[in-house]
Formats: structure tokens, sequence, C-alpha cells
């Protein structure tokens, strides 16, 4: 168990590097390219990942730390050396097996779903890529590495979401989904900075320890916390930055299961629940707002979406915003929760939605879809069973999570008061909105007559590797693997294992927000608990009932309704023109500035390399001048002389033997005259 | 006129030595430089003989003039296989015409 804990973290870690690896450079020799190794990795990944959690249960939190490199005295920060190291908490433990169960039924369903793709081998190396970089986010014990990580993380997430860049759309998702990233990443990069300059260190708990010392506190602090989430709000997709999840469904269907429903997103509201005693009031009421906003935008953007992955994409970032949310008003052990149950049921629903555009042959439109019930029956029931989930019905552990969250709003509500009431009923309406829109999406689906009788008549039920995952993740969506009280999960290991950690500023109080000890926050919750089960059990009715009603019964005319209220069905139907609104001003304002600079580089710079190239041209014209007068001409007044001269003595030179003899005669008379 | 003394051994010597000289610098044909070549050396063997006879040195100067008429003679024997050697290559004994080397 000792030896457990110590190094199977790393070799958890490494192994789907492993696969990566072996994929990439030898795959193409391996039979069948080498699925089988990567599935076979993965799953050994998990259990390795289920014994390192038993590890944990018994023997507690384990830390490891060895010094990265050390940097020497320099004026910028007072300790120099970094360090790296993992840690095996409640949630990292928990994260590991999350992560490794989806990657490997994710794996194992994309043997089928990805056959026959000539970018096969590579498509699974990609998701040992994604997996190891998942897996080094989750483990770190540092926010340096973490930012590491996060970027394999986004870097992955772009080659999966542009796997088929031979078409255009999933380029530009993948550009987008970089690009926007990229946007939060500044963010928490400066985030990260703060914490360096005024702490000295990067790992949690030295943060911690720091910031309970009052190393820093005030606006920094509040500063600090809102930049790292910066980060988060990039990667888990929340408002204002939530725009390239959607566009992100141009990847693999299993990709977006993997990586932007259950994980990637997730590091998002992993970071914020690992920051969470950190945050002060100002910040939470920051991380409050956008996960409230977040919730309710995406929900009713999913009413009218009819691309089936679509609509599962607006309601993974509703959820994220939901968890965001519990987190931000002090439920973190619920938000985490919440993340764990979506993790399974989110990544169940899109697998569904996988096998069925699979069956369809890639049609994803629900519009073509309807009566597949009958065709494809282990893909309706699972598909129910987590479509229960997410809309918090009992039995489900959608409902566990959700209903404690619930529960924590209205806490939350009655301790600050005034404008925060808006929290819960924005929660509560959100609730009623999931019910509705994720029974609107089964019903077209799965039920009534089919639409497209053509495509209808092809569809048959997915083979065992498609339905194995979809069965076991639906199965992880029941309460029984949570808590053993169907109603509540407050009794259930999960809940008792992750508890909510004391704030550090305790007591604090920012503009709207006061944070309050735990013990008495939780006591508010527990007594919220049954009238906010109540009343999401009835807004959920009353959501699942509406579905009914207009896309099954068909009692009320659905396209009359829309017809009355079409400027609300377009803002929804359009996505608030959000993708306008941006092309209008960022993109806008981006493109002003680029042109700006190109053509301040055009214009100055290169007319400064133009001018500087001139005054050379013109330099070198006057040196070339002068040395063709000057310099020549001194030459070649030299030679001139010589030559002048050469002119003179050569009349001497007669090569006769008499002239020379005269000359000596000559000579000597003349000598002679001299020296008489 | 008085006695026959050194001066006017050295007097006839002067002028065949300068008619040997002037014969050397102006003439053009190669057989009569050679020629005042020869008036040259017997200048100076008038010379050697004058001197030997009026300094009491007995006969050295005769001696060395007799070396000088060996040694006329071998160069007078050279120097016509010169000049018949430039006479097959150039068909004249004409000096100036035989500049070749100076172009």
């Amino acid at each position: 168990m000792e030896f457990a804990i110590k190094y199977l973290p790393l070799v958890i870690l490494l192994i789907p590097l492993l696969s990566f690896l072996i994929l990439s450079f030898f795959g193409r020799r391996l039979p069948r390219q080498g699925d089988w190794l990567a599935v076979s990795l993965l799953f050994i990944d998990l259990a390795l990942s289920i014994v390192v959690f038993i590890a944990y249960s018994t023997l507690g939190k384990y830390s490891y730390t060895i010094d990265w490199f050390d940097i020497g005295s320099n004026p910028f920060s007072s300790p120099s050396k970094f360090t790296i190291g993992f840690v095996i908490d409640e949630i990292s433990a928990i994260m590991l097996v999350v992560v490794n169960t989806i990657s490997a039924f994710v794996h194992l369903f994309s043997v089928k779903y990805m056959e026959g793709d000539f970018k096969y081998k590579k498509y699974f190396a990609y998701l040992g890529f994604f997996t190891f970089s998942m897996l080094g986010l989750v483990l770190t014990n540092n926010v340096l590495l973490m930012y590491v990580f996060w970027e394999l993380v986004g870097v992955s997430s772009y080659l999966l979401i542009g796997f088929w860049y031979e078409k255009p759309a999933p380029q530009e998702a993948a550009k987008k989904a970089f690009i926007v990233n990229r946007i939060g990443d500044v963010g928490f990069l400066l985030g990260i900075m703060i914490i360096f300059f005024t702490i000295g260190s990067f790992t949690f708990t030295d943060i911690f320890e720091q910031v309970s010392a009052g190393a820093l506190q005030g606006k920094l602090l509040t500063a600090a916390g809102i930049l790292l989430f910066c980060g988060a709000i990039g990667k888990s997709a929340q408002f204002p930055l939530h725009v390239w999840l959607p566009d992100a469904m141009e990847g693999p269907t299993p990709v977006s299961a993997l990586i932007h429903a259950a994980t990637m997103v997730a590091a998002g509201v992993y970071l914020t629940a690992r920051i969470f005693v950190m945050l002060s009031p100002d910040a939470l009421t920051f991380v409050t707002f956008i996960g409230t906003i977040t919730a309710f935008i995406s929900a009713t953007i999913a009413i009218t979406q009819n691309d089936i992955k679509k609509v599962l994409a607006y309601s993974t970032i509703s959820q994220l915003g939901y968890m965001i949310m519990a987190i931000g008003i002090g439920a973190m052990a619920v938000g985490f929760f919440h993340l764990v149950t979506h993790a399974f049921f989110k990544a169940c629903l899109f697998l569904t939605a996988g096998s069925v555009i699979y069956g369809l042959h890639h049609v994803q439109d629900i519009r073509e879809m309807g009566g597949l019930r009958r065709k494809m029956p282990i893909t309706f029931y699972t598909f129910l069973i987590a479509t229960l989930a997410i809309s918090g019905v009992p039995l489900t552990s959608g409902f566990l999570s959700k209903d404690s969250i619930l529960a924590a709003t209205i806490a939350f509500a009655e301790i600050n008061g005034g404008i925060t009431y808006l929290v819960p009923i924005t929660a509560f309406l959100v609730a009623g909105l999931t019910a509705f829109y994720m029974f609107r999406l089964l019903i077209i689906t799965f039920l009534g007559e089919p639409r497209n009788k053509e495509k209808f008549e092809h569809c048959k039920e997915s083979p065992i590797q498609i339905t194995l995952p979809l069965i076991v993740l639906s199965g992880l969506s029941i309460f029984i693997f949570y808590t053993p009280n169907p109603l509540s999960a407050d009794a259930g290991w999960f809940l008792n294992l992750v508890k909510t950690p004391q704030s550090l500023l305790v007591g604090a109080k920012g503009a709207i927000y006061h944070i309050v000890d735990k013990i008495e926050f939780s006591e508010l919750v527990h007594h919220a608990h049954y009238p906010a089960m109540a009343l999401s059990l009835l807004i959920a009715g009353t959501g699942i009932l509406f579905a009914y009603i207009l896309y099954h019964w068909k009692k009320v005319d659905v396209d009359k309704i829309t017809e009355r209220i079409k400027p609300i069905y377009n803002f929804s139907l359009n996505k608030w023109y959000f993708d306008e609104l941006y092309d209008k001003t960022a993109v806008a304002l981006t493109m002003v500035l680029s042109r700006a600079s190109a053509w301040f580089d055009n214009k100055i710079v290169d007319g400064m390399v133009n001018g500087a190239a001139y005054v050379t041209k013109m330099t070198s014209f006057f040196s070339g001048k002068f040395d063709n007068f000057v310099i020549d001409g001194l030459v070649n007044l030299t030679a001139g002389i010589v030559g002048f001269f050469g002119l003179i003595f050569r009349k001497f030179q007669t090569g006769k033997i008499q002239t020379y003899v005269m000359f000596l005669v000559f000579g000597i008379i003349v000598l002679y005259f001299i020296f008489r | 006129m008085g006695e026959v003394g050194l001066q006017h051994y050295l007097i006839l010597s002067a002028i065949i030595f300068g008619f040997g000289l002037y014969a050397l610098i102006s003439r053009r044909n190669a057989i009569l430089v050679l020629m005042g070549i020869e008036l040259i050396l017997n200048a100076a063997n008038i010379n050697l003989i004058a001197f030997s006879k009026y300094s009491g040195l007995g006969v050295d100067g005769h001696v060395i003039s007799v070396f000088v008429i060996i040694l006329a003679v071998a160069e007078a024997a050279i120097a016509l296989g010169i000049i018949l050697a430039l006479y097959t290559n150039y068909l004249t004994v004409n000096l100036d015409e035989a500049n070749t080397m100076k172009d």
C-alpha cells in the first residue's frame, strides 16, 4: 500500500504517454495499428488508479516534492528553487479514477467508431497524449506545473478538435478553441505571476500557508484569485469565453465525450476547487456570478438547438456553470461532486450521441431522427438513464449532486441576502430548463415516428464495443455508487471523503459576499435541503412535463408558439448572437489593430528599412565615386608616372652592346672628371 | 723632336686604343667590332711593354703581353665561331639585326 501511493501515481501518469509514444513511432507496424495496445494500456491505468485510490483511503494524503532547478540568486525572486511534485489527496485520487475510467471507455468506444479512418493510429496516439496531460494536471501539487499541463491539455484538445483537418469547419473550430482558451490562459499566467512575486513559491500548500499568514491580501489577493479563475473561464467554457465549446463539437464524438464533456472542461472547475480556500469574498462573488450567468445563458441556448451534439455542448456549459457557481457560493465539495457525477453521465450522453451518429451514418441533426428507440434499444435506455441523471430525477447521481448544489444556493442567499437571491432563482430556473431541453432531445431523437424513413431503415443497434461503454457509464450514473440513501448524498462515502475545506479568509466581508464558517454554512445547507429537494423535483417535473406536452403528445403546436415568440426564439437559436457580437467587437477590433500594425509595419518599419537602404545606397554611391576617381586616380597617377619614366628609360635599353659600351666610356669620362 | 720617351709610347697606345674603341662602338659589322677589340688589346700590350722597359721590371711586361696575345688568339677563335653561328642563323653579320632577344 505504501508502495502503491508512492510510485504508482507516476506509473499512472506515464502509461498514457507510453501509449502515445508507441503508437506514434510504431503504430503503423503493429497489428490493427495498435488500438488494442492503447485500449489495454488505458484499462491497466484504470486498474492502477483504483489501487491508488484504495491506498489513499487507507493511508491518507500523500505528497511528494523534488527540486526541479535552481535559478540562483537574482533580484526578481527571493527563493530561487523550483520544485515539482505530485499530491494524492481526496480530489486528485477521485479525479484519477474519473479521468481514467472515462478515458479507458472512450478508447474502447473509439475502436469501432473510428474504424477505417485513415489517421486511425494517430487518433489513439492523441487520445493517449491527452490522457497523459490531464492526469498530470490532476496530479501536480504545483501551480506552475499545473499551468504546463494545462497548456498540454489545450494542445491535445486542439489536435483532436481539428482531427479531421481536411474539412474547413474542424480547422476553424480548433483555432477558435485554442485562441479563446489563450485569452483565459493569459489571466491564469498573470495570476501565477502575482503569486510568485508575493509568495515566491508555486506549491499549493506553500501558497495557502503564506496567504493565511497574510503575505498576500486585500485587493491583490482578489486580483490573484480572479486572474487564476480566468484560466478556468477559458478552459471550462464559462461566460464570456464559452463560445469555443459548441464549435469544438466538430471533433470526433468520442473526443467530445472525453475532452469537451467530462475531463478537460472540468479542469477549470478542478483548478477553482483547488484554489477555493484562498479566494477572497470579492473573487468568490465574481466566480459565483460568472457561474450563474453561464448556467443560465447556455441553458436558454440549448433549448432551440437542432444538432444533437450542440444541445449536449450547451448543456455541458450550463452544468459547468453550475459547478463553478457551487464553488463560488462556498459549497466546494458538492461542486466537485457534481463534477464527478456530471463527468459520467455527460460522457454517457455524448457516447450515446456518438452511437446514434454511428448508427445513422453521420447524421447529427435531430430533425432527421425520431423513433430510434425501436432500432437502438440499448442506446435508448442508456441515454434515458443519463438524461434522468442530468435532469435531476431521484435515484440518479445527478439528482444527488444537483440537489446539494440547489440547497447550498438557498443557504448562500439566506446568508448574504439582497441581490444574491438571484443565484438560487437562476439555479432553479436552469434546473427546469435542463430537464426540458434534455427531454426535448430525448423525445425528438428516440420517440415518435421516424422523420427520415430512409436513414431509419438502414439504422441498427451499435456493436458491443460501443454499447459496453454506454452501459458502464450509465450504470455509474445511478445513486448507489455514491451513497446508500437515494435522497441525500450526505451519508455517502463521497461527501464524507471530500469535505469543503475551511476558507482561509473566514469572516471576511466583501461588497456583497460574506464568508461564513463552514460549519455554520453546512447547517444552513442542511436546513435548506428538504425544501430545495421538493422545489427542484417540482421544477424538474414541470420541465419534463412541458417537454412531453410540446414534443410527444403535441397538445400544443410548437411551431405556433415559435412563431409567436419569434424574436426570443431567434435570439436563443442564434446563441444570443455571441459569435456575431465577438465578430463585431473583439474580432473586428483585433482586425483593426492588426491592420494598423500591418500599416505600421509596411509604412514605418519598412520605410525606415528602406530609408536606411537608401542612405546606404547614397553613401556607397559617393564612396564608389571617391574610389573611382580619387583612389583609382592616385593609383593611375602612380602608374602613369612610372610609365612615363619607363618611356624615358627604355630608350637607354637598346639591347646593343655597343650602346652600352658607349655609355660605359661616357661614364668613365664623367667619373674621371668628378674624382680627378 | 728629341729622344723617344715613355710618353710617346703612351700616346701611341692611347691613339690605338681610341681607334679600337671607336671601331668597337661605331661599327655595325661584327668582324670590324672584333678588329676593334684586337686594337684595344694591342694598345694594352704596347703599354705593358713600354712600362716594362722604362721602369726596370725586366721582362715581366713582355711575358704578360705574350699571355695577352695568346688570349687574344683564343678569343678571336671563339668570337669568330660565334660570328659564324650568327651568320648561319641570321644570314648576316650585322649586329643591329641580331636583336631577337630584345623583343
